[in-house]
């Protein structure tokens, strides 16, 4: 398969260019000392132009990245806005001769002003945890869109376990909200942190049991081949969306990444009301920021594994792939905004009761249903 | 696990104003709380001594910024009695209508600031919306937002403009629609119902006993309200049902203040309706002597006033009884045992303003 990463193909050109460039400049240098001329045949290895090649997919992902993440914060405001009778962001733009305004330049206002503001550290803080932890916040989600198809061709990393390894990264967060909760040394972001422990345990079962049971179906914990696989299982010429077959997983794992994003039905680790801003109370300046950015980047990525794993990826009609995926994931996110901005928070007793009482054993329907139609399906009964 | 003292305030987004909740919590159970006043003490009731009668007024208004017009009301009739004042009918109506309008503002606000208490913030969006034509109603009838200064000893301000039933038809035909719609976000999600239902249950016993007044006491069951068991103005005169809930949970005091909100528009109606034609304003002494006491029914519970005078141009001492002031006491009773998320809901439901409670 020929991915837009491929290293054969452009990216090792431009990789070679690049690569050839700061040879040049080291031959260059090695005119007043001859010690640079092996710097430049290091330069010209394959080795190294193979790193160049991996540093220009990996740019080209995160640029995705952060372009996706204005996309979605300003859909976010946005619709939110409109939910509440109101317009939303309406910064206006250099060009409001043009247009009033739609307020997508807002969420880079915001990131100036956060990169501009004071950098404070709590005195009772355990200094070197409470600066690790916006990072590891960051880092996870950042690293979770590496294993992300957005199409079978732009995949920066095609890994046999994707779709573990992004719910992985999710997983990671919440360590991180533990350990920025209790280096903070505050009594509000204390408690916001095990809250956040106790969520990820009672949450982190089920969305793993559902992904299990879209697995057991697809055979597959390959996010192309789970993709593939609805393609491939058709009923009556109509593609297989695990979304019919796999419903009350399909509900479930809605539920499990709406807690696992902490949005706003399940988002006690820091709920703003009795908590301040949970255990996010005492981080500030481009720290919260970057908490701010990754909490979005999640959403998508999130919804991007809603839809690969119940939506058909980007299986679709006359468009290409990569749009196709676009439109899809874009609209499980506004679902995500819709819940989030028209239900009141819950309690963390209730939380962790639906999540153990309700979610835990439905899950594990889930994996009965999906070995069911398996079973049958290899006595030629099964649709799926 | 070892037991947290965790201060609610005097900056938290928990506090309506500016006060102190403690809490002990074992984990997220609170084991005990204690309410902490006086960073909002401006002691009016000395400062009332210093002022004429009529000066008092608009010190009067700013007891309670959500529903100062009830406060400003409750000390002219108070004066009145002690005047031995019979006032012109029309102004009684008239105060009437202002009052009750105030007093869906008053709801209006309560019920925008138990949204984002819950974490529901679209609620706070929807209020703010229709507060604004009853704001606006307050303000054709008395000229101002906030701080009406609208009652007088004797009477009120100004009268009506002539458009004003076609305006209030209009907005509470919309209103009515539109409470639907609270209650689609609220009374008909299971999320909030979770949140409010039996959480911080009150009994008919300690509420009396200490001292609850106004919605939360006819949530718990009490049938009692001022304006029918102490009548002043035109209450007697209207027709209306004292709304009354016998579960005395934070959804109880919910359904009380929503059903209230509807009632305040049935009593503006028929006030409108009966209003004669007449004087406003009657000339009032100016050293009055004597003493008295009255209590009227403010949005959030018995506002009583006593007042001596000594034939001066000031009173000679001024006593306020502010409702949630008294509703304070009963916090650490509903607030053991209860979830820290819990305190949000209760607190939500109770209604504070601080500029009473801390006069």
């Amino acid at each position: 398969m020929s991915g837009l990463f491929d290293l054969g193909g452009w990216s090792r050109e431009i990789s070679a260019f690049v690569s050839g460039i700061l040879a040049w400049i080291a031959d260059l240098l090695g005119g007043w000392i001859p010690w640079f001329h092996d710097v430049a045949n290091w330069f010209r290895s394959d080795a190294v132009i193979e790193f160049w090649g991996f540093a220009i997919a990996v740019l080209i992902m995160l640029v995705f990245a952060m372009i996706n993440l204005l996309v979605v914060l300003w859909m976010e405001r946005k619709l939110y806005g409109r939910l509440q009778d109101r317009r939303g962001v309406m910064v206006p733009h250099p060009w409001k001769k043009i247009h009033k305004g739609t307020g997508f330049l807002q969420n880079m206002a915001d990131g100036i002003k956060l990169v501009m503001k004071e950098s404070i550290t709590p005195r009772n803080a355990d200094k070197s945890m409470f600066h690790a932890a916006p990072a590891i916040i960051f880092i996870s989600s950042v690293m979770a869109y590496a294993a992300i198809p957005l199409s079978t061709t732009f995949v920066l990393a095609d890994l046999e376990l994707g779709l573990i390894f992004i719910v992985a990264m999710f997983a990671l967060s919440p360590l991180a909200v533990l350990i920025a909760g209790w280096a903070s040394g505050n009594k509000y972001t204390l408690i916001g942190g095990m809250r956040g422990a106790a969520q990820m345990l009672a949450y982190e079962i089920p969305l793993l049991l559902c992904i299990a049971g879209v697995a057991i179906m697809a055979g597959s914990l390959n996010p192309m081949e789970v993709v593939a696989a609805q393609q491939r299982t058709s009923v009556l010429g109509v593609e297989n969306w695990y979304f019919i077959p796999q419903f009350i997983g399909f509900v479930v794992f809605m539920v499990a990444i709406l807690a696992e994003l902490e949005k706003l039905p399940f988002d006690i680790p820091e709920a703003e009301s009795e908590l301040v801003e949970g255990w996010l109370t005492e981080i500030t300046d481009i720290r919260f920021g970057l908490i701010f950015m990754s909490k979005w980047m999640k959403g998508w990525a999130a919804a991007a594994l809603v839809v690969l794993l119940f939506f058909g990826g980007w299986s679709g009609p006359f468009f290409p792939q990569e749009v196709w995926f676009m439109i899809k994931t874009y609209i499980v996110f506004a679902f995500f905004v819709w819940i989030a901005w028209i239900l009141p928070r819950i309690r963390i007793d209730q939380i962790l009761k639906i999540g153990w009482y309700e979610l835990v054993p439905l899950s594990f329907a889930t994996i009965l249903i999906a070995v069911a139609l398996k079973f049958l399906s290899h006595f030629g009964m099964g649709w799926f | 696990m070892t037991k947290l003292w965790i201060n609610m305030g005097p900056q938290h987004p928990m506090t309506h104003g500016l006060w102190n909740l403690k809490i002990l919590v074992d984990g997220e159970t609170i084991v005990d709380a204690e309410p902490v006043l006086g960073y909002l003490h401006r002691g009016v009731e000395k400062l009332c001594e210093r002022r004429t009668y009529n000066q008092i007024i608009p010190l009067a208004d700013r007891l309670c910024y959500v529903s100062s017009l009830c406060f400003a009301h409750a000390y002219c009739l108070t004066v009145e009695e002690m005047m031995d004042l019979e006032i012109p009918e029309r102004a009684k109506y008239l105060r009437v209508i202002a009052l009750e309008m105030q007093r869906l503002t008053s709801h209006m606000t309560w019920l925008m600031a138990i949204g984002p208490d819950v974490g529901l913030i679209t609620l706070l969006l929807y209020c703010l919306r229709e507060r604004e034509y009853f704001l606006d109603l307050l303000q054709l009838q008395t000229g101002a937002r906030m701080n009406q200064n609208y009652p007088r000893i004797g009477g009120v301000a100004q009268d009506i403009p002539a458009n004003f039933e076609h305006k209030i038809n209009k907005i509470f035909e919309k209103f009515k629609v539109r409470v639907k719609d609270y209650h689609k976000v609220t009374n008909e999600s299971s999320a909030f119902l979770k949140r409010m239902q039996g959480v911080g249950t009150l009994s008919v016993e300690d509420a009396i006993a200490y001292g609850v007044t106004g919605p939360n006491l006819r949530g718990s069951g009490a049938k009692r309200d001022m304006r029918e068991h102490d009548p002043y103005e035109v209450y007697d005169e209207l027709d209306w049902e004292i709304q009354v809930r016998d579960e005395g949970d934070s959804l109880a005091r919910f359904h009380v203040r929503m059903g209230e909100m509807l009632e305040s528009c049935k009593i503006i109606r028929q006030a409108l309706k009966k209003m004669p034609d007449g004087p406003i304003n009657v000339k009032a002494p100016l050293r009055p002597e004597g003493q008295s006491f009255r209590r009227t029914e403010d949005s959030r519970g018995e506002v009583s006033y006593y007042v001596v005078g000594n034939g001066g141009e000031s009173p000679y001492r001024l006593k306020v009884r502010s409702p949630i002031f008294c509703t304070m006491n009963v916090l650490p009773k509903l607030l053991r045992g209860v979830n820290v998320a819990d305190v949000l809901a209760i607190m939500g439901s109770i209604d504070v303003c601080i500029g009473e409670t801390d006069k």
